[in-house]
Order: structure tokens, then sequence, then C-alpha cells
């Protein structure tokens, strides 16, 4: 269905300039090695990600919304491409303790932010 | 092997509304691109529930991989080339293709179904291959373009 396509393309147009623009954003205000940018995104679209699949599995979020949502906003709202870059560029400076903090951190915050917000979902969908 | 701290050593391409307006419209094509790509994979080689993950590490590795070989080519090879070839490829194709949320996601859900195993299975091994095959893109680039692979490590 070129629907599911265009779902998406339109949701990840407004995810991929969401993470460029926190990028920005984090760097004007932030003077850290620690990439707090690509941190903060990591952690956010796990939440929703949460939220709209657990939203799907109670049948409160339609296969539409979901493409949209998870496969194009989230999908693109995250990454792993400039996560790992970041990672090696941390540990090409000497800087392996910011690195293996970034590593565990992003893990255990996304992993912990994504069941919360499944449970949210569950919280306001689950009979 | 040294790689650029600073992924934006060259600046934004242009402080001015404008620019920053052509840059975002040059990520939002890239991640569109990219995102769709991800989700023709998915359909291409989709995965049941409670099964190993392969087509999400396979895409987030070879992301990585490019963006490797990208990093070399815009920053070591062709510096001056067009400012926003690095927005939209890395910033854009790139970060559309991979996914982070995703990778966190089929987690929870193998740790759901009580699949433990191939959770931690997932979780340890997209952990080790993404920044390798950053490491490998480098790497491939910098022999292809004939750049020292210990570029940069002089300091």
């Amino acid at each position: 269905m070129i629907v599911d396509w265009l779902l998406v393309l339109a949701g990840a147009a407004v995810g991929a300039p969401v993470r460029y623009l926190t990028g920005v954003a984090v760097k004007r205000r932030v003077d850290s090695a620690f990439p707090w940018g690509t941190f903060a995104v990591n952690v956010a679209a796990p939440f929703v990600l949460g939220l709209v699949v657990e939203g799907g599995a109670e049948h409160a979020i339609g296969d539409r919304a979901e493409l949209l949502i998870a496969s194009g906003f989230c999908g693109a709202l995250s990454t792993w491409s400039t996560f790992s870059y970041e990672l090696l560029t941390l540990v090409s400076v000497r800087r392996v303790a910011t690195a293996a903090a970034y590593l565990c951190a992003s893990l255990a915050a996304g992993l912990a932010f994504c069941y919360a917000g499944a449970a949210l979902a569950r919280g306001i969908w689950a009979p | 092997m040294l790689l650029t701290p600073d992924l934006h050593r060259h600046g934004h391409p242009d402080h001015s509304l404008a620019g920053r307006g052509a840059t975002l419209a040059t990520v939002a094509l890239g991640g569109a691109l990219g995102a769709a790509a991800r989700y023709g994979a998915g359909r291409l080689w989709p995965v049941p529930p409670g099964a190993f993950p392969w087509t999400t590490l396979v895409v987030n590795v070879v992301g990585c991989a490019l963006m490797g070989a990208l990093m070399v080519t815009t920053k070591e090879r062709f510096p001056r080339a067009p400012a926003l070839l690095g927005p939209m490829i890395g910033t854009g194709v790139l970060g559309g293709f991979t996914t982070f949320s995703t990778y966190i996601n089929q987690t929870r859900l193998l740790l759901d179904r009580g699949d433990g195993a191939v959770a931690a299975g997932y979780l340890v091994l997209t952990v080790v291959a993404a920044p390798a095959g950053v490491w490998l893109g480098v790497l491939v680039a910098r022999l292809a373009f004939g750049i020292s692979v210990r570029a940069g490590e002089a300091g």
C-alpha cells in the first residue's frame, strides 16, 4: 500500500529534523563532552515507541498511526549511526570512561523510558 | 585510529534563517528516505515475534558502516564538499535508516515474552557490532582513498 510508505516518510520527515534541532539546541546551551543531544532523543524515542506499540496492542492506536509514529517518527528521531560514531570518537580521544557512561546510560535510560511508555499506555487504555 | 572529535568541525552551512531552513529541509528529506529504506528492509525480511531481530541488527550495522565511510569522505578526503552533504546523508539518511528506539523496544518485547537469552544476545551483539561497523567503514574508506589508516593519530 502506497499509503503505508507515505506515512513512514511523513513521520520520518518530522523525526529527523527534531533530532537535528535537539542537537543544535543542546550544543548551544551545554558545554560538555557527553553527547546530551543524541542521548535525549535516544531516550525520548523509546518512550514514545513503548507508548504507541502498547497502545496498538490494546487496540487503542491503529496500524496506520503506528506506521506514522513508530516506524516513521520514532525511527528517525532515534539513531544508532551517530550514537556509534560519538562512542568511537570519545574512545579515540581517550575519554573511555565518558564513552562507557554514555553507552550504559543510553541503554538503561532507553529501556526504562520504553517500559514507562508501555506502562503509561496500559494505564490509559488497558481495560 | 583517531576520529575527528567534533561532528560539526566545519560549522553549520549557514546560520541565517534561510540557511537553517535549507538544512532542516535537507535533513527531513534524507531522514524520510533513510526511514523508507529501513521500512522496506522490514517488509522484505520480516522477523516473527520472539525471533532474533536480524533485520534491525543488519540495518543498524550497515548504517553505522556507511556513517564511518561518510565521515572520512567529507572530513578527510573531500573537506570542501558541499556543506549540506553531511547533514543530508549523515544526519538525514543514515540517522533515519538506523534506529535506537526499535532496538530498545524489541529488547523489551523479547524480555516480556520471557526470551531473556535472545534479548541479552541481541542487546550485546548490537552494542558490539554497531561501533565495529563505524570503525570498519572508517578503515575501508581510508584504504580506498589512500589515507593513512592511523590518520590523525599524532598528538
